[in-house]
């Protein structure tokens, strides 16, 4: 199976739970202590700050490779992994580092102390963005395309657990899709999904 | 980066114009061959500054952690794009915006390139233009391209070119102006873009347009060339033309332009410009940077040997259609709305008024308004840029511009049509009041991404838009029309000298510690197109500034007379009293196991431990140095109070004993026994300090150190106003720089 479209540039978003109760200033100092302890293997530069911008990207870790962010565009707060730098293989090694990456970086959020606990994985809800028009336009027709390998690897992440998918109708917007799945995973269980 | 980025080109085939398109192949060949080693590093800084590319914070491969420098490892190892500058580093783009005009097209590109090349956010500047930050070189050429198939080039956005060239963006619609002043500013605009004349300049070059003298929004007296519209009556019939200012800028040292000529026809303001731009690149400085900017030529020669100058090399110029060709058009030239005018809304949610009150002007055309949109900070999100291309396509004919103080404003709006539109902000987080209200903050990128910064001026902007937000409805009537504006340094990208309350970074020393501070700049004016500029009053710690806004707001409410502007009341109480009232607030912290102080806002990172004073002769000499440098900084502003009494002679020779007792106090450091002869001083601090570079800025180099020089040389003088406010600023500039070397002392040099 292999879609025409090459997912590169993948967006992962992992949703939080109770998103009212999350103060996004502690954030700063625990990526600024990432970048100081180099605590991934990707390169990270910076942190930056957009708490004052109405469903902005909230405050950003940038990196070289790739940001991370716990980001409230469209109202949905959470944790994401934005792949600036291209990558080898196929779409499911690609979508598959992409949700790695974002989930990794969402246990290490969990366990900072400084977040107080407050930062959860809400357990059922995924956006998966493709941050690059040219190569995938947000289209009916772009979903046709990819979702084959898209069901493919959900039905790995999930393990066959039923789920929705909805694709943001906005050409204009990046290509999106929102997955809403029925059990509640744990950030752990989805990490071995993705192992095995 | 991007992978579509060898996409792109042929993609766009067709829809860029062919000038830019060719521009922009060779602009991609010069990468291609930058990479190659095949062209300079040097040259290839400029080729891509040319192109409004700027480098970052970071970008020299070394980054502060908060306890010492990490150096960071970049994929395209030793590469450069720039001297010092490293081929992956992150950097920023600059966006031309002309007039700042655009329309839902643009705005929906910007959105596009934000999300795809930045970080999702596009930042509004001080001069109408467009910054993305954290954008990859190799991506450049793409965002470029789209940039110009949308109709935005960023030629000249940066290097030593004619820059934006900005205008009112009330023009057209402001019940004062004398003509809209939009068609002359995009002539201009288009003229001097890639001009032959404009190819050799020792520095940038800015263009600002007003339509009227009055208010703000040109601020013509602190650009390089301004222009001010005008009328004057010729055989019975209105002549237009304008009034034509050279030599402003702000900078390290803000220069008030000069009037070239009070009426200037409009068929003359290109080649006047072109031959002002001649004279400039002529004549002007190259080899010093620090000197090269026209003001200083105007100042050099004089304003009336300048225009003669000029005037000379005006006739010497070849006729060019070009000149005006445009002037019939202009003279037609007008805006239409999409729906018709209506009438002022009546019953309405109080948020819904408070927004009408602050967010809104009638123009001149009854019925119709224009809306500002307050941007924090200057900055919108992708998301955001397409809910306003959909406003500004719904209720106008796409009519909407930047502003200068980093909003938007949506012009031609009906009455009737704005319930709807302050709906339609207000649904995606744009319907915020205040704008151009205390709340409204005007500030540069500061430490944030700006290689130049000192202190976080987005930090404290960020941290004084959230205390105002909160009260800002208690605030009295008189307090909510200040304007407070933010630089991170002292080169004045947050227009520090124009604000009522105006800061700018500077570091200072606590306890062996450095500590972020802001110099509290008082006496400037906004109005007036900028009508006069302030001067510093008292570096206070960062973490201090929100209390010396409450203290400062809470004294002119308390004292001010009737009807009495804060300029006028900070004169009439004059600085030494107003110092007095901040003087605890320059205090470090009582309690020294707070740490608060020692971080910047919005940066928890210890600031500058690195440059923590490790030496081996700690104590009296510590403490005598800072002493020193204290007094140093109250003698300067001993002479900005002579000055503002009148005594200009006292004023300037205060001053330049301010930087002889700030060099004494470095010289001392290592020869304890230097006589006060200021001959000797200078001549101490020339070996010790300027030829051994210790006392170099990383990016002004030696610019300070030429302060006291040139002040030394000039000391038997007579001064005038202007000279000894030059030299206020300068010996300022040379005590904070004396700071920052004192700072850096205890681990580059060791004490």
């Amino acid at each position: 199976m292999s879609s025409p479209i090459n997912l590169q540039h993948v967006n992962v978003k992992l949703l939080v739970k109770d998103p009212e109760s999350v103060d996004l200033e502690p954030l700063i100092p625990v990526f600024h202590s990432w970048i100081r302890d180099h605590v991934f293997d990707e390169l990270l530069l910076d942190v930056a700050d957009y708490r004052h911008v109405h469903e902005g990207p909230g405050v950003v870790l940038i990196g070289h490779q790739a940001n991370y962010s716990v980001d409230n565009t469209d109202n949905r707060l959470g944790v994401r992994y934005n792949r600036k730098a291209p990558l080898d293989g196929t779409n499911q090694d690609r979508l598959t580092q992409a949700t790695r990456a974002a989930l990794t970086a969402f246990q290490r959020l969990e366990a900072e102390s400084g977040l107080k606990g407050k930062l959860r994985f809400g357990g059922r809800e995924v956006e998966v963005f493709i941050n690059d028009r040219l190569l995938a336009p947000n289209l009916a027709a772009t979903l046709e395309a990819v979702k084959p390998e898209l069901q493919a690897f959900l039905k790995k992440l999930f393990r066959d657990s039923e789920y929705s998918l909805s694709h943001g109708a906005d050409p204009r917007g990046l290509f999106a899709v929102a997955v809403k799945t029925s059990l509640e995973f744990a950030l752990a269980d989805l990490l071995a999904n993705l192992a095995s | 980066m991007k992978v579509s980025n060898t996409q792109w080109k042929e993609k766009l085939s067709g829809k860029m114009p062919e000038n830019l398109a060719r521009e922009l192949d060779i602009y991609e060949t010069e990468i291609a061959l930058r990479k190659q080693g095949k062209i300079d590093e040097r040259l290839f800084a400029e080729t891509r500054l040319r192109r409004g590319t700027y480098g970052q914070r970071y970008d020299n491969g070394q980054r502060y952690d908060g306890t010492k420098f990490q150096e960071i490892t970049y994929p395209s190892g030793d590469l450069t794009k720039g001297p010092n500058t490293m081929w992956d580093a992150p950097g920023m783009q600059r966006i031309k915006i002309p007039g700042g005009g655009l329309n839902a097209d643009q705005l929906e590109t910007m959105a596009e390139l934000a999300e795809e090349y930045s970080d999702n956010i596009a930042h509004v500047t001080t001069r109408q233009d467009f910054q993305l930050h954290y954008i990859h070189i190799d991506d450049t050429p793409s965002l470029m391209r789209r940039l110009a198939a949308a109709g935005i080039t960023t030629r000249e956005a940066c290097g030593n070119s004619v820059r934006n060239v900005t205008a009112c963006p009330y023009a057209g619609t402001c019940q004062d102006e004398v003509f809209d002043v939009t068609p002359y500013s995009h002539a201009l605009a288009k003229f001097l873009l890639g001009h032959p004349d404009c190819q050799n300049f020792g520095r940038k070059f800015k263009p600002a347009f007003s339509g009227c003298a009055q208010h703000a929004c040109g601020l013509t007296n602190m650009h390089d060339v301004g222009f001010i519209a005008s009328t004057r009556n010729e055989n019975g019939a209105q002549k237009r033309g304008f009034q034509m200012f050279v030599g402003g800028g702000l900078g390290t040292v803000p220069y008030m332009a000069k009037l070239f000529d009070s009426f200037v026809p409009v068929e003359e303001i290109l080649p006047l410009t072109q031959a002002i731009a001649r004279v400039f690149a002529r004549l002007g400085e190259k080899k010093n940077r620090n000197r090269a900017r026209i003001k200083f030529l105007v100042h050099d020669l004089g304003i009336e040997k300048f225009k003669e100058l000029v005037l000379e090399e005006r006739k010497t110029l070849a006729p060019d259609l070009r000149w005006t060709d445009f002037v019939k058009d202009a003279e037609q030239f007008v805006e239409a709305p999409l729906r018709q005018a209506g009438e002022w809304p009546s019953a309405a949610s109080e948020g819904f008024q408070r927004w009408l009150k602050t967010n809104t002007r009638a123009q001149k055309q009854p019925g119709y308004v224009v809306v500002t949109v307050a941007l924090p900070l200057g900055d919108i999100t992708a998301n955001q840029l397409r809910a306003l291309a959909d406003i500004v396509r719904r209720f106008t004919k796409e009519t909407i511009r930047t502003t200068i103080e980093q909003n938007f404003v949506i012009r031609w709006v009906s009455q009737n049509d704005l319930p709807e539109v302050y709906k339609a902000l207000e649904a995606v987080g744009l319907g915020d009041p205040g704008a151009g209200a205390i709340v409204d903050i005007v500030t540069c990128p500061g430490t944030d991404t700006c290689k130049l910064g000192i202190s976080s001026s987005r930090g404290l902007a960020g941290e004084l838009h959230k205390r105002l937000a909160e009260k800002s409805y208690q605030l009295d009537e008189s307090v909510q029309h200040l304007h407070i504006k933010i630089s991170g340094c002292f080169n004045s990208c947050g227009q520090h000298h124009v604000a009522d309350l105006g800061f700018y970074g500077v570091s200072r020393k606590v306890g062996g510690f450095a500590v972020p501070h802001f110099q509290v700049v008082l006496g400037g004016e906004w109005e007036h197109n900028a009508g006069s500029y302030g001067l510093p009053v008292a570096a206070i710690p960062s973490k201090n500034i929100p209390q010396v806004v409450t203290r400062l707001t809470e004294r002119y409410v308390a004292d001010r007379t009737h009807g009495e502007t804060f300029k006028d009341f900070v004169k009439r109480v004059g600085k030494v009293e107003l110092k007095k009232a901040l003087e605890d607030l320059a205090k470090p912290p009582a309690d020294p196991s707070d740490r608060s102080f020692f971080s910047d806002w919005g940066d928890p990172r210890e600031y500058t431990l690195g440059d923590m004073g490790v030496g081996e002769c700690a104590g009296e000499v510590v403490s005598s140095i800072e002493f020193d440098l204290a007094a140093a900084e109250r003698e300067v502003f001993e002479a900005q109070v002579a000055l503002e009494s009148g005594q200009i002679e006292k004023a300037g020779k205060t001053a330049y004993q301010s930087m002889v007792h700030a060099a004494k106090a470095l010289v001392k450091i290592n020869h304890q026994n230097i006589s006060d002869d200021p001959g000797e001083i200078v001549a101490e601090f020339r070996t010790r300090f300027y030829d051994t570079q210790k006392f170099w800025d990383p990016y002004a180099g030696g610019k300070f150190a030429n302060y006291l020089f040139d002040a030394h040389q000039k000391a038997s003088q007579p001064h005038t106003g202007d000279s000894s406010r030059y030299l206020i600023d300068e010996a300022q500039l040379f005590i904070d720089a004396a700071h920052s070397c004192y700072n850096k002392m205890g681990t580059a040099v060791g004490v």
